[in-house]
């Protein structure tokens, strides 16, 4: 009998079956039905780049790791999450060797430099994402039409200038002109119902980001529906917004958040320079994380006090 | 369905000995009694070396308040009073007795009684001589609960037959064995604490002691209201102030007791541990043990006396598979593990679960990724993310702020934490610093 090598231990003695490895996969495992509609509209260069960027980011974490004399933790899979988040925001035809530079910078200067995992303040997808637009607005915003490939405008800027716009069917289905991953919102939707189902997510954020949008949409007299069903709007709240570390942590935290990201969005698209506005709402709002952490914490149990 | 905020669905693993009928566990002979076994001042011993002790005589007192008498569970001579282990990881003074055949009457100290009969007053010295102790797993001495301050009324009795510790089937064999002494004893314990209502608690996966318990309650004299409520099951709705958010909807304060609210919370192994003093004179010498988990050849219910060594039980049910790893006193939610099978059953031992090396992974802890699940899940509704952060950087004062001293150390957050950061076990130490703190801060006040 074992009895002079029990394990003595501080309870509980059971622990729940899901780890962060979990959850990263089931959120890497959301990102394929984005990637699916990308391939489909913009053909397998856009998936090569998703792919790319993804690789990329792995081991620009695992050398930063090294150097660093840190353990490498490239397996986690939150890197592998980051480019492929990262790649599907980028026009298709987007120049590999920027991607792969984007990748770098989200990993090495957004995220291994504040600490690592956990430890970051902007998105690091986003965050990169915005370093290229900055870097090289031109090829970032050169767009492609699904299926023939031919350079086009982004709905949101021909709205802006008084174009001819697609119709709310082509828009849901994906068949328009944006970054790889953002297009259909159709399987935006059902990524998100997965995420929803496995309790990856919760709905706060996206639900309060989304809905801002319309109704401001509505209220400052423009299109509502079209205003929600193009640029990165719907893939920004569920995939962006959502995001754990930069995000604040509580439900009423969450939804605060997203309606910030709303209000900005709707500033930037109708009022900024840019036709887009959720990329910088999103990286805005992370600066408030932590104030937003702080005061809305839950009422504990028995007073007025917060937990 | 009545709850609470928080909590988490676990996977229970009560078939395992919920068709087991409570069993008598053979007499030990040797008993191992703590002179504290229950939550408070320890007790003086009143017996020495070498007398000669009769079941159910009380052998230790204490002339404090926050204190429960000790029997003797077994009749016999006194061959020790020295430290000896117990689950809580230090040694204990304890008083050993040995069997010795000579003497194998056991005498019943006290009388029986009617409950009508007796005064509010009386029932609670009847509870306080027969070392009544919350016998649910905290052991905070019954007869101090029946006693509200001054100034409170009590409104409400509420029976807890949650059992919401996974692994654990003790109360609900109690409840469908022993129906109409749980009632006896809630009544019992209605009129110590002068309250008309008794509200029964007990989770939806336990059909049967909800029937067995409404079919009692329907023949018992209405001069209490007595409910039955089914409750969701969900991890730990056996907690008091869960228990009674989820069937008064009334809220401890914080850092108060269920007698601010005008309830008191007794377990269900309690109040039949009253009913059997009141109505039989017997003190509390034994308890039921579920001893279970995957390490146990035979799982089972088994009555105990108090002091008998966890090997002696174990060896009642086919002794342990060779692949134990841990050997845990209570629930594996909030159970203290134990150092060696030497350790006696105390009146705090709902179960001993031994569990194998296929049921422990030690995960190492990993960097939080400020998920929230341990906000969602935390009853209190604390936030066990920022307050690991303050215990890793020795931030005391900040912790205190978040109110470290609400947390139950239920184990919500631990369980569910992805990157496997010991929360509870940081908060442990944390409130342990927290009090120090204060300690400290008072005595440079006074200075």
């Amino acid at each position: 009998m074992p009895i002079n090598k029990l394990i003595v231990q501080i309870s509980p003695h059971i622990r729940s079956k899901e780890g962060t490895d979990y959850l990263m996969r089931a959120f890497a495992f959301s990102l394929i039905f984005p990637t699916i509609a990308g391939t489909y509209f913009f053909g397998l260069g856009a998936l090569a780049l998703v792919l790319f960027t993804g690789l990329m980011a792995m081991a620009a974490e695992a050398v930063f790791q090294k150097l660093a004399k840190q353990p490498v933790t490239v397996r986690d899979g939150s890197a592998f999450i980051t480019g492929v988040l990262l790649g599907l925001v980028l026009p298709p035809g987007f120049p590999f060797w920027m991607a792969g530079l984007g990748a770098v910078f989200s990993i090495v200067v957004v995220k291994g430099l504040f600490g690592g995992l956990g430890f970051n303040i902007f998105n690091p997808a986003l965050a990169g994402r915005a370093f290229l637009m900055a870097s090289w607005p031109v090829a970032m915003t050169s767009w492609l039409r699904p299926f023939d490939a031919v350079t086009t405008a982004s709905p949101l800027y021909l709205a802006k200038i008084g174009g001819a716009v697609p119709d709310y069917w082509a828009l849901f289905l994906g068949n328009r002109a944006g970054s790889i991953g953002e297009t259909s919102i159709l399987l935006i939707l059902i990524a998100a119902a997965f995420l929803f189902w496995k309790k990856i997510i919760d709905w706060p954020a996206p639900v309060a980001f989304i809905g801002t949008v319309f109704v401001l949409s509505y209220f400052l007299g423009q299109d509502p529906l079209f205003q929600v069903l193009t640029g990165g709007l719907v893939f920004g709240a569920v995939f962006m917004a959502t995001d754990y570390v930069t995000g604040p942590v509580t439900p009423k935290g969450r939804f605060i958040f997203g309606l910030g990201c709303g209000v900005l969005t709707v500033l930037i698209r109708f009022y900024g320079g840019f036709p887009e506005g959720v990329n910088y709402a999103i990286l805005l709002m992370n600066i408030l994380t932590p104030v937003i952490d702080k005061y809305s914490r839950p009422r504990i149990y028995g007073g007025n006090k917060r937990g | 369905m009545r709850s609470f905020n928080g909590g988490l669905h676990l996977s229970y693993y009560k078939d395992v000995t919920k068709e087991r009928p409570i069993k008598e566990a053979a007499a030990p002979r040797r008993v191992v009694l703590p002179l504290q076994q229950h939550l408070g001042c320890p007790c003086e011993p009143l017996v020495k070396v070498g007398d000669e002790v009769t079941e159910g005589q009380k052998i230790a007192d204490s002339k404090l308040l926050v204190a429960a008498p000790i029997h003797a569970s077994i009749s016999g001579r006194v061959t020790a009073i020295q430290y000896f282990p117990n689950a809580c990881d230090f040694d204990v003074p304890s008083i050993v007795i040995e069997a010795t055949d000579s003497i194998d009457k056991a005498t019943r100290p006290g009388s029986r009684w009617t409950f009508d009969e007796l005064s509010p007053e009386q029932i609670k010295k009847i509870v306080r001589e027969a070392g009544i102790v919350g016998l649910g797993g905290a052991a905070f001495p019954t007869h101090v609960k029946l006693t509200a301050p001054v100034g409170k009324a009590i409104d409400v009795v509420i029976i807890n037959g949650c059992e919401c510790e996974p692994f654990i089937t003790g109360d609900y064999r109690l409840m469908v064995e022993k129906a109409s002494t749980l009632i006896l004893g809630a009544k019992a314990i209605a009129k110590a604490v002068g309250a008309r209502r008794i509200m029964i608690g007990i989770e939806d996966n336990k059909p049967e002691a909800l029937k067995a318990i409404n079919f009692e309650r329907l023949k018992a004299r209405q001069i209490f209201a007595i409910t039955v409520a089914a409750l969701q099951t969900k991890y730990p709705q056996g907690g008091e102030k869960m228990l009674i958010k989820a069937l008064l909807n009334r809220e401890v304060p914080s850092g108060g007791l269920p007698s601010d609210v005008g309830a008191v919370v007794c377990n269900v192994g309690t109040a039949i541990a009253v009913a059997d003093a009141v109505a039989q004179g017997v003190p509390l010498t034994r308890r039921v043990v579920t001893v279970t988990g995957p390490g146990i050849k035979e799982p089972q219910n088994l009555l105990v006396r108090l002091g008998t060594s966890f090997a002696e039980v174990i060896e009642q049910c086919r002794g342990l598979s060779d692949n134990v790893e841990k050997v845990i006193m209570g629930g594996p939610m909030m159970g203290l593990t134990v150092p060696n099978l030497e350790v006696p059953v105390v009146k705090a031992t709902t179960c001993i679960l031994a569990l194998t090396d296929q049921d422990i992974r030690n995960y190492p802890e990993g960097n939080c990724i400020r998920c929230g699940r341990c906000i969602k899940a935390c009853p209190i509704g604390l936030t066990p993310n920022f307050l690991a952060e303050f215990a890793k950087t020795g931030n005391w004062t900040e912790a205190d702020k978040y109110n470290i001293n609400d947390c139950i150390e239920c184990g919500c957050c631990s369980y569910i934490c992805p990157s496997r950061i010991p929360l509870v076990q940081y908060f442990k130490l944390t409130k342990n610093a927290v009090r120090a703190l204060k300690l400290a801060e008072k005595k440079a006040v006074c200075r």
